[in-house]
């Protein structure tokens, strides 16, 4: 139930993103979720794709520098107090988020998050939130968004 | 006071030759005996200390290079017993490690002789209070010059680099009248004055010696008008004595050398042949009165020329013009000396980073910027915003540590830094002077 993502550096400079988001496209690679860490001089672009080996050879070969990174996807009810209950678990299990974007799907009343958590508790969270009846999003689902 | 020691610097200069003959002499004997360092030199070409007869001879003898102090680190050149040693300086080496200079304390008395008559050149005398904001440490330029006023009898403000507001209010407050510090630091000062509502008219200042950084002649006039004074152009470089190797007299028209203490030469770089007197080359130096680090014909890689004609303050001793420029890639930024190559140790060090930097200097106002763009690699890129915060703020303090200056650290992209097919381009300079 791990979800790759791949993040890519990117420098503070017009046309970086427009670039990768064309490599991708040109190689036929369907972004599911984005989200951007921004800082003065850089940021971090972390996608969600149908093929992150692929994807993370391409811009490899394109001179980026990028790593792929296991996160976790859930779906959370679309209303009020919907995301706090399943950060609640964690919570309780005393497990941090290192950061997490939300986005909603086609069609649906769930929203979809993308929880980052240290690499030696995803595991635990993982059954954590699926033992308290948090919907976990296999990779498939989420890829083929 | 015009001059501080007319013997020496109005000495004919046939008299002054006879002077220079016999310390040379002595000092090829100092340093043959006492630095196995030299001795080596000199017998691989199979030269013995009896061979350096007059100053024709100077061109048999070995250079010294930077990167020698280096090997020798950190006393490996010091031609006296380290009893006799009674002050240490250091700067900032090619690639961390520092170049260290010891003083005898009859090196001291030179060094203070030789200041004496840079402060005098720029108008001092006893009545003179002179503020040095160089810094006061392992950097030559704040003790060196104290040391010249308190030779002369003036008073000295020893207030040292920085705190420029409280500078401001010192000069206004104690009245001094000679301010010594590099000349970009002296535009800095006269912009704070100017916004702390301090006129020219408030304070007493009659010139000021500026050295340690190129400067223009355009920012001389800048700088004379915004303070009203005469400003004066010093040299010196630690490996010769520190402060007071050269400087200009109220003529302006080239800096007088302390040719009693130091013989400079000019040679063509790559052939390292000497070039006639008026040629534009590499300046050399040997030392011959020092005693704690004699140097014989140091490569200080600065762009000048020699002119032997007399002066009009009646000054003899040959004027060094303004340096132009260098013969390798260091730059100097807020006065400090730096290599391209301390940055790339920094980064092997650090291990995380594949070396390729670019170092871009600039000046905001009339303080100088350094940014250094460090290209990020797979090894150190992270997800996380804080571990890539983390891999800068390690290399802005390594980089601070070993340039003793701070320095912006923007991360780039991977290979977005140009590379070039030979001498890799590591500086962009887009000052101007």
């Amino acid at each position: 139930m791990q979800v790759k993502q791949i993040s890519i550096f990117l420098e503070n400079k017009s046309g970086r993103l427009a670039e990768v988001t064309r490599l991708l496209g040109d190689n036929k690679i369907d972004i599911s979720a984005l989200s951007i860490a921004d800082k003065t001089d850089y940021g971090i672009l972390r996608l969600i794709v149908n093929k992150p080996e692929e994807a993370e050879n391409i811009l490899k070969e394109k001179d980026f520098a990028v790593s792929i990174t296991t996160v976790i996807a859930i779906a959370v009810a679309d209303r009020p107090g919907g995301l706090s209950e399943a950060l609640s678990v964690l919570r309780d299990a005393n497990i941090g988020i290192e950061y997490m974007y939300a986005f909603v799907g086609k069609a649906s009343n769930e929203a979809m998050v993308i929880l980052r958590v240290d690499d030696a508790e995803v595991d635990e969270a993982v059954n954590l939130l699926a033992k308290s009846g948090v919907k976990v999003l296999p990779p498939e689902f989420i890829y083929n968004l | 006071m015009q001059y501080w020691n007319p013997t020496f610097e109005c000495m004919p200069r046939e008299e002054l030759k006879k002077v220079q003959t016999e310390r040379l002499i002595e000092t090829v004997k100092r340093v043959y005996h006492n630095v196995p360092f030299y001795r080596n030199k000199m017998q691989k070409i199979g030269l013995e200390p009896c061979d350096i007869k007059s100053l024709d001879d100077l061109k048999k003898l070995p250079f010294t290079y930077k990167q020698d102090l280096r090997d020798n680190y950190p006393y490996g050149l010091f031609a006296a017993p380290m009893s006799e040693i009674v002050r240490i300086h250091a700067s900032s080496g090619t690639t961390g490690k520092q170049t260290v200079v010891g003083y005898t304390r009859r090196d001291l008395d030179t060094w203070a002789e030789v200041m004496a008559r840079t402060l005098v050149n720029a108008g001092a005398d006893k009545d003179s209070f002179v503020q040095v904001a160089y810094g006061y440490g392992l950097f030559t330029g704040g003790l060196g010059v104290h040391y010249g006023v308190e030779r002369i009898g003036a008073t000295v403000i020893p207030v040292s680099g920085g705190n420029t507001k409280r500078q401001i209010q010192i000069m206004k407050d104690f009245g001094t009248t000679i301010l010594a510090c590099t000349p970009s630091y002296a535009l800095y000062l006269a912009e704070e004055m100017e916004e702390m509502g301090v006129s020219k008219n408030d304070i007493r200042l009659k010139a000021g010696i500026f050295g340690a950084e190129p400067w223009s002649e355009k920012m001389r006039n800048e700088i004379e008008e915004r303070f009203g004074i005469t400003a004066i152009d010093i040299y010196g470089l630690s490996e010769i004595i520190g402060p007071g190797v050269a400087s200009e007299c109220k003529c302006k028209c080239g800096l007088h050398v302390q040719e009693d203490h130091f013989i400079p030469e000019i040679i063509d770089p790559d052939t390292e042949e000497v070039l006639p007197p008026g040629s534009t080359g590499e300046l050399v130096f040997s030392t011959v009165t020092k005693e704690g680090l004699p140097l014989l014909r140091y490569r200080t890689r600065d762009i000048s020329s020699l002119n032997y004609e007399k002066c009009e303050c009646g000054r003899t001793t040959v004027r060094m013009s303004k340096v132009s420029g260098r013969t390798d890639d260091m730059i100097i930024v807020r006065g400090v000396n730096v290599f391209p190559s301390q940055i790339e140790s920094v980064l092997l060090n650090m291990g995380e980073t594949a070396p390729h930097y670019l170092l871009v200097v600039d000046r905001v106002g009339s303080l100088d910027t350094l940014d250094v763009l460090v290209e990020m690699n797979q090894k150190m890129f992270s997800d996380e915003v804080k571990h890539i915060e983390d891999v800068e703020h390690r290399l802005k303090k390594e980089i601070e540590d070993t340039l003793g200056i701070s320095a912006r650290v923007k991360l780039v992209e991977p290979k977005s830094i140009e590379r070039s097919e030979g001498k890799a381009k590591r500086v962009i300079d887009k000052r101007k002077f």
